[in-house]
């Protein structure tokens, strides 16, 4: 490996990034040589999770709790049972949970030791949720966290930090924003970012969808 | 084990950088390393917390300097040197110089649809929970050399059990070959001073996924 990073660098003046593709190319001939992977296996899985999984899915799960009284409290209750019975996915890890915002309450969503979240519901992390800064701060300093995101939150509303150092996975239920009544669960839905059901920010308003 | 993994309440890393409009892989490379280490876990070769424990392992300067994916690739050619799945010397070739092993399984596209849900970790308990919602626990001391998931600054703290969980895997046995050890696990939940001291927010809460052996009485 390090023959060869070397002639990269005389060719090309190599950036991290080509040495990556051409170490990664290597590594996926040698596993499927030796019968341990196939690419196509390969392909559906990356294509799933460009394509098909995503905070779309967790935002018809918060439009649906803000619109039905005891699908948000089923949701609270067994996450997990209540996605899955939402019927937006067909399988839901076991032990999904929701926690719901409140003007009392702001949850925020961390993994200190690595990168846990909750891949069904909102697909694969961005890269500040996997990055030191955000799990460096996020239990100690989580106010200023949210000042990164441009979020201030009244002073009078308590912090609330889970770390997700099991195989349990969190999902935030943010609060409906007001000036919503009667909306669509779909134009709801348009309303909830990634952000928000992190808890790295809130849901739009009205005016930024309109 | 105390690595530079174990980061929170760390300083000096800076302010966060959210990206707009973010893509799923920002390399082809990446995508195909995350799908490398998925389609190998498949094989039944080790569990999601070796994968971890591999990583953890990096030398520090390495875990920091090298972006997400890097750390899944250099922790994956670590795991696959180590179980003499594939050797360095194939790598530097790009090509397999001996024949693979037989491996228990291996994933099809047509698997991918039924896998790609996180799998179960919940096991059958073998002693009834030793602790109730409610009740004050202290976090042990400890500082093993090998993968926990008890983090350093939530150690020797005395936080309250908010939730039972269920039994599950424990990842400090499981993720060096020592076997699944099913235990309790529990929400504890610990105010912002008894962490951080006297300057936290005093109504910062932080709570953490605790297994029982991490737990004692307070």
């Amino acid at each position: 490996m390090e023959q060869k990073t070397e002639h990269h660098h005389d060719d090309e003046h190599g950036s991290e990034l080509s040495e990556m593709q051409l170490r990664v190319r290597a590594l996926e001939t040698v596993l499927t040589e030796k019968g341990y992977v196939d690419p196509a296996a390969l392909d559906a899985i990356i294509d799933a999770y460009e394509t098909k999984v995503g905070p779309h899915i967790g935002a018809r799960v918060v439009a649906k709790a803000w619109t039905d009284p005891s699908f948000r409290q089923a949701l609270l209750d067994d996450g997990s049972k209540a996605v899955l019975a939402l019927g937006v996915i067909n399988r839901v890890g076991d032990h999904l949970i929701a926690v719901e915002n409140t003007p009392k309450l702001h949850n925020m969503i961390v993994c200190t030791l690595c990168s846990c979240y909750p891949w069904e519901v909102l697909g694969l992390p961005p890269v500040w949720y996997k990055s030191a800064p955000y799990r460096s701060r996020a239990v100690n300093d989580p106010r200023g966290v949210l000042a990164d995101f441009g979020v201030t939150l009244p002073a009078e509303t308590a912090i609330r930090v889970w770390d997700s150092t099991a195989e349990t996975r969190f999902i935030v239920l943010p609060m409906r924003p007001k000036g919503t009544d009667g909306w669509s669960e779909e134009k709801l839905a348009s309303l909830v970012t990634r952000d928000s059901m992190v808890g790295t920010g809130l849901a739009k308003q009205p005016g930024d969808v309109a | 084990m105390d690595g530079v993994h174990d980061m929170g309440g760390m300083h000096g890393f800076g302010k966060i950088k959210p990206e707009q409009n973010e893509p799923v892989f920002h390399e082809e490379w990446e995508a195909r390393t995350f799908a490398l280490c998925w389609a190998m876990r498949y094989t039944g070769v080790w569990c999601i917390d070796q994968g971890r424990f591999a990583r953890e392992r990096l030398p520090p300067a390495v875990y920091l300097a090298s972006s997400y994916y890097k750390k899944w690739e250099l922790g994956l050619e670590k795991q696959l040197a180590e179980l003499d799945l594939a050797a360095p010397d194939e790598l530097a070739a790009g090509h397999a110089l001996l024949p693979g092993k037989s491996l228990k399984r291996k994933l099809s596209a047509a698997d991918v649809p039924e896998v790609i849900t996180r799998g179960s970790f919940t096991r059958p308990a073998r002693q009834p929970a030793r602790f109730k919602p409610g009740e004050c626990v202290r976090t042990k001391n400890i500082h093993p050399e090998t993968h926990t998931r008890l983090p350093r600054y939530a150690r020797d703290r005395v936080g309250v059990i908010e939730a039972l969980r269920g039994s599950h895997v424990f990842p400090d046995t499981v993720a060096i070959g020592k076997g699944e050890d099913p235990q309790w696990l529990y929400t504890v939940v610990f105010d912002g001073r008894e962490l951080w001291g006297a300057s936290a927010e005093p109504s910062l809460k932080v709570s953490m996924e605790a297994f029982e052996p991490y737990l004692e009485p307070a």
